[in-house]
Formats: C-alpha cells, structure tokens, sequence
C-alpha cells in the first residue's frame, strides 16, 4: 500500500507538471485526466473509497468532458498552439516558478519539524452518508441549491 | 497495516496546489487558467482527505464532497464565459480582457 501511494504521488507530480507545460491543449487534457486518477488512487490508498470513485466520475469524468465539449465547440486549432509556444518563450516562467518554489520550500520547511505517522484504516460509504444526512444537511441543501445556480448561469452564458 | 507519514500527504498536497498556482500564473489561455484552477482545487481536495485519514473521521470525505460541487460549478459558470469572451473577442488570450476597466 505504502510503494503504491509513493507511486500514484509521483506519476500525479510528473503529469500535472506535464499540464502546465503543455501548449496543445487536449494533450494537456489528457494528462489532467491522468493526474486526477492518479489522485483517485491516493485516496483509496488513504482509505476512502466513496471519494476515489467519486473522484474518478466526477472529476475525471464529468468535469474533463465540460472542458472536452468547449474546446472542440471553439476548435482552436494549430494556430492556437502556436501562439501558445510563442507565449511560454523566454523567462514567463522565471518569476512566478521562484516565487511558488519559495513558499513550497516554506511550506515543507514548517511540516518537517513534525513527526506523525497514519496508518489509514478504510471510512466506507455509510459513514460518510450518516455525516452527509445528519449533521451537514444544511450543507448538502446549500450545495443543490450551487448547482442549481451554476446550471441557470452557465445556461444563461452560454446563450446567443 | 504499514503506516505512511501524514505529512508526505501534506507535502504532497503542497507541491499540487504551487504547480497549480504557477500554470495560474504564467498562463495565458484562459482554457489553461482554468484547468489550473482545477489543478489547485484538487490539491486542497487531497490534503481534507490526508486529514480525514490522520484522524480515521469521515468529515475530511465530507468536505472534498462539498468541493466537488464547487469545482463543478464554478467550471460550468467558466466555460459559459470563455464561450462569451470568445464570441465576442475570437481569442482566448486574457490579456484582451484589460480592455473591460473603466
């Protein structure tokens, strides 16, 4: 279990870091898919199964193929990449690429000078939906009425 | 059971969330932007799971949940106005976007 969180950690890095230095864009997509699965399988490595499917629908799933459906309304096409190479050309990636190395470098500074072990034991589905149903209904409400908003907004947008 | 330490989940939730905010950063497809943005919302994803792992609760599961939906819906409500802003520029460069101050 540990060698293969290690391993999902590390094609997750490597195929994130593929997006953000990818100029066609559906490769980039692609890889994003590939990153959000490898994440999924952290999550079933850290014992919650209910968010590593929901991970892979939904993320992976239903969120890429919105991003899939708008690229290929607006068709690109090579032009697009072109400038795209034009525009990640020179020293673009200098000062934003120190900046976020620095507060990462911050950040693992301040979590090494703690010790914890976990041993993750698996919080299935029916713990989570006594919590959802129970405590946090009010959120679950909130959430619907979210969705709803996006739905008529992105409807909204959309239109001609 | 073999145990793996919480904060190599933290860390790893970290180095997710800056590659997301360096793409946010540098980018200038606002395609690309987005899909950082879901890169960042992903990571901090991971770290409530890492946590709800740590301490063998089920809140952690609940609030990914919770930013599921806000990652859904604030794609949907995105792309409407990447379609806008390319049928009214025919670009999706963000820098055109700069003409809208004032």
């Amino acid at each position: 279990m540990t060698l293969l969180f290690y391993l999902a950690a590390a094609v997750a890095i490597i195929s994130t870091i593929a997006v953000i230095v990818q100029t066609n864009i559906v490769h980039a997509l692609i890889y994003l898919i590939l990153s959000l699965l490898a994440v999924a399988v952290i999550f079933y490595v850290l014992g919650a199964p209910f968010a590593a499917v929901l991970e892979a629908i939904v993320y992976a799933g239903a969120i890429m193929v919105l991003f899939l459906f708008v690229i290929m309304m607006l068709n690109l096409g090579q032009h697009t990449t072109d400038e795209e190479k034009q525009w990640l050309s020179g020293g673009v990636w200098l000062g934003p690429g120190i900046m976020s190395a620095l507060l990462l470098a911050q950040f693992v500074n301040v979590l090494s000078s703690h010790e914890m072990a976990m041993s993750p034991k698996t919080v299935g589905v029916l713990e989570v939906s006594a919590l959802l149903f129970g405590p946090y209904v009010l959120a679950v409400e909130l959430a619907s009425v979210l969705l709803l908003a996006g739905l008529v907004s992105a409807y909204h947008l959309a239109k001609k | 059971m073999e145990t793996i330490p919480v904060e190599h989940g933290l860390i790893l939730a970290g180095i997710l969330f800056v590659l997301g905010l360096v793409g946010v950063l540098t980018r200038r497809n606002i395609l690309f932007v987005l899909m950082s943005l879901e890169i960042m919302l992903n990571a901090s994803a991971l770290a409530f799971i890492v946590a709800s792992a740590r301490w063998g609760h089920a809140d952690g599961q609940v609030m990914f949940l919770m930013i599921l939906t806000l990652a859904a819906a604030e794609v949907a409500v995105g792309l409407g106005l990447v379609i806008q802003m390319y049928r009214k520029y025919h670009t999706v460069d963000i820098s055109v976007l700069s003409e809208m101050k004032g």
